[in-house]
């Protein structure tokens, strides 16, 4: 952990506490109600709550495309934090989703990702969603991130205005 | 409000996870721009701070929706049957725009690709190209 990191960000005893306190640092998963269910090494397990303010499709009350986007960037992340010994600062560089079916109308939908290389610069993940079963998935999502992705930049350093 | 600007807005209006967003939608002509106002529940790293990426990519994914909802002059939605995004730039906390190209609507299959913007249209902060699964009721 480093000295400059505010207090929060990926401290706490456990895995399962650091990779939380990340999660609640989060705005857009407090926003959602994201919540992370369980962690191993390398490895994180999530929760979104179905939402009225999520559905994407009102006929038919399946959530958005975007929801399970937002959601699998947020657990893929959380495995590349899970992976490291020091939480730092990632930042996703791309992210591909296969949509497989819709997701069931009024059910949660959980993740797992898995965080299966990390080196100095780089991880890569794989993920998916399901209800129940990840045999029976929602969608699968292959990402991969930055590690200390602010590496010199400072705090509040994109509240100014970029060069021209 | 064009015919057109007024089927995409009620289309938009429909979906609740747009609003979740606080996203619209200014067509002029066929060229869409969907707006992204800047919002604190949008952040996704508070350090710097910068836009989640999950939304950045939602954003992009909605406007191609949108865009193909405009050129099949449909007012339901396609279903997206993949995303691959490449972020470019951190997300600042500043309104965000996104423009969608379709590449080539096929009679069951679409090609879409989208960009996002913030400060200036030729630097990107994100780029998403997709494959949609068109409306069985779409006239080609």
């Amino acid at each position: 952990m480093s000295e400059d990191s505010p207090a929060g960000y990926g401290e706490g005893e456990t895995m399962l506490e650091r990779v939380r306190a990340l999660v609640h640092f989060t705005p857009l998963a407090v926003a959602m109600g994201i919540e992370l269910t369980r962690v191993e090494r390398a490895k994180a397990w999530g929760k979104a709550p179905y939402k009225p303010e999520f559905v994407g499709d009102p006929d038919t009350g399946v959530i958005a495309g975007g929801v399970l986007t937002a959601f699998l960037d947020q657990v893929c992340g959380t495995a590349v934090v899970a992976a490291m010994d020091d939480p730092v600062i990632i930042a996703t560089i791309d992210l591909r989703i296969d949509y497989m079916r819709p997701a069931t109308p009024g059910r949660d939908v959980l993740a797992m990702a898995h965080c299966y290389k990390i080196g100095k610069s780089v991880a890569f993940v794989r993920a998916v969603a399901y209800e129940d079963d990840p045999e029976n998935p929602i969608a699968h999502a292959v990402s991969a991130f930055m590690i200390n992705s602010s590496g010199g930049r400072k705090f509040g350093a994109n509240f100014k205005e970029p060069r021209k | 409000m064009t015919e057109a600007q007024a089927r995409l807005t009620a289309a938009l209006a429909r979906v609740p996870y747009a609003a979740f967003l606080g996203v619209r939608a200014e067509l002029k002509g066929d060229e869409l721009t969907l707006v992204m106002p800047f919002a604190e529940r949008l952040i996704g790293n508070p350090l710097l701070p910068a836009l989640h990426g999950g939304v950045v990519g939602a954003l992009m994914e909605l406007t191609a929706l949108s865009q193909l909802a405009v050129a099949a002059k449909s007012e339901k939605f396609p279903k997206t049957i993949d995303i691959g995004i490449d972020y470019l730039r951190s997300g600042r906390p500043v309104d965000t725009f996104a423009r969608a190209r379709v590449v080539k609507i096929g009679r069951r299959i679409a090609n879409v690709q989208a960009e996002a913007w913030q400060d200036a249209r030729e630097k990107p902060i994100a780029a998403m190209h997709g494959h949609f699964l068109m409306p069985e009721d779409t006239p080609n």
